[in-house]
């Protein structure tokens, strides 16, 4: 692991017993104690992880609003301050380069939080497209990024001082301080559940870590590593970039119509319209294996006996008990009951496509998933 | 690391599978280092009873939350029975994989604990694999 870079709380995750995994250059905790406990800890009590990994890059200037119009699937000069949004950074043939969540953080000023894997890419994607007299600046060095996730995190945050924090509506952020820190706290999450993303100072990340796991003991928060990350995103259906997107993949395919504004001109919505006329040639859809067997990606899809596409992400789900997973099909093969095949070492094992999220919740009147 | 269990009374394998000899019968499982390593089981594909496995070759596969991994015979013979148990309950092996977490009984074909090693040595193996 000497090659690896290191979070602000990389010392503290090896001294709560982490397995530690190599994850985008970084030495990350995949779990603490078991991927199904803290799994579970999210969806009953409350989970804390560390997604230091991640980029921050802020955009500032007169011209960033309309480049960041230019740059995002949907409209960010829309954005009022003090909210986030979801969207993509398109290519010019129609794919996806990431997936990101955007925070006007002033008049001028944007937080575009993207994934730690495609930060290279992505600030290189931005500079190109900017135009001048936009700033851009990559934070992500500089800033630590908590995520706090489950039915108690409100309660745990007002025991460290952030009880205002939990006035938030989702997709809304405030600056605050939480057990002495300065955070920006958004009411947001990548698991399906209730939560909180908190950016802070890097050298502030390790005491706010430990911070909020003393004031969470009594709530039932446990540390929680990638491992459950993922089984968490999965039972919400949220897409993972280099699995559900890619480069190559039509976000339209990937079920994200709601992130596109396909009547702006932003980058590579002219190809999505393309590509939106020419046809959808298969659809994102989540399925759970009703045989006897585990779904995983890369696995062979079949429908009606033929392969039809691929798994590209597929676990057991801790929280349905049975395993559930997402794949692209045929738009013939996408409706909700159709029966498919999975083939796990070379045997088909019956699975049937279901409604997505698997698992969901509603907060502060927005959905979760 | 935790501490991990290492009964004095089994034979164990280099792929960190024990046996627990008893005539005819030889009880076979994954010991506490392994489930340790694999964490949460969540799937076990075990042989048919009657099936013939071979010394040193995969002869069913455990699933963890994130992973897929092969579990070989410690020694050639025939599965004369398999815990059905682990269908409903693959925790089983993670909770007590020496007792209500074993996996099949088979019967030798030659001998089976002879090429194995003994409680000292595999704990000296998972010692330098910890290393």
């Amino acid at each position: 692991m000497t090659e690896l870079r290191r979070t602000p709380l990389a010392a503290l995750h090896e001294r709560l017993g982490a397995r530690m995994v190599p994850f985008a250059g970084f030495a990350m905790p995949v779990s603490y104690t078991s991927i199904i406990d803290e799994h579970r800890a999210a969806r009953e009590t409350a989970a804390l992880f560390d997604v230091s990994h991640m980029g921050q890059i802020a955009l500032e200037g007169a011209a960033a609003a309309a480049c960041a119009d230019h740059l995002c699937s949907r409209a960010m000069s829309t954005l009022a301050p003090g909210r986030v949004r979801y969207a993509l950074l398109c290519n010019d043939a129609g794919g996806v380069v990431d997936d990101l969540t955007v925070y006007r953080t002033g008049d001028d000023a944007f937080l575009l939080c993207v994934n730690a894997a495609n930060l290279a890419g992505d600030r290189a994607w931005i500079e190109r497209h900017a135009p001048g007299g936009v700033a851009v600046r990559d934070e992500s060095d500089a800033t630590g990024l908590l995520a706090l996730q489950g039915p108690a995190s409100a309660a745990i945050l007002a025991e460290v001082d952030g009880a205002a924090l939990g006035e938030l509506r989702r997709f809304r952020f405030a600056r605050a301080e939480v057990a002495g820190r300065r955070v920006l706290a958004s009411r947001t999450g990548y698991t399906g559940a209730d939560g909180f993303e908190l950016y802070c100072d890097a050298g502030d990340a390790a005491p706010l870590f430990e911070a909020l796991l003393d004031a969470g003991r009594e709530h039932g928060l446990r540390p929680a590593g990638l491992g459950a990350r993922d089984t968490l995103r999965l039972e919400a259906a949220l897409p993972l970039y280099g699995q559900e997107l890619d480069g190559e993949t039509s976000p339209l395919e990937a079920g994200l119509g709601r992130f596109l504004e396909l009547d702006r001109d932003f980058v590579g919505a002219a190809a999505i319209r393309h590509r939106r006329h020419a046809g959808a040639a298969r659809a994102l859809v989540g399925f759970e294996v009703t045989g006897r067997g585990i779904a995983r990606s890369g696995y062979p899809v079949l429908a009606a006996g033929e392969i039809a596409g691929r798994v590209t992400s597929g676990a057991p789900s801790p929280t349905l008990g049975r395993a559930i997973g997402l794949a692209y099909v045929p738009p013939a093969h996408a409706a909700i009951g159709t029966p498919l095949e999975i083939e796990v070492r070379g045997r088909a094992i019956p699975a049937r496509v279901v409604e997505t999220p698997f698992v969901s919740g509603k907060v502060a009147g927005r959905p979760t998933g | 690391m935790p501490e991990t269990l290492i009964p004095d009374d089994l034979h164990y394998s280099e792929h960190d599978e024990w046996a627990r000899a008893d005539g005819e019968r030889v009880v076979v499982g994954i010991t506490d280092y392994a489930q340790q390593q694999l964490g949460d089981v969540v799937f076990v594909e075990l042989p048919l009873v009657g099936s013939i496995v071979t010394g040193g070759e995969p002869f069913g596969v455990i699933e963890s939350v994130k992973a897929v991994s092969d579990l070989y015979a410690p020694f050639s013979g025939e599965v004369t029975l398999v815990n059905d148990a682990l269908v409903a309950r693959p925790e089983l092996v993670n909770q007590d994989c020496y007792g209500e977490g074993w996996m099949v009984v088979v019967r030798p074909a030659g001998d089976a604990t002879g090429g194995l090693l003994d409680a000292a040595a595999y704990a000296k193996f998972v010692d330098q694999r910890s290393a």
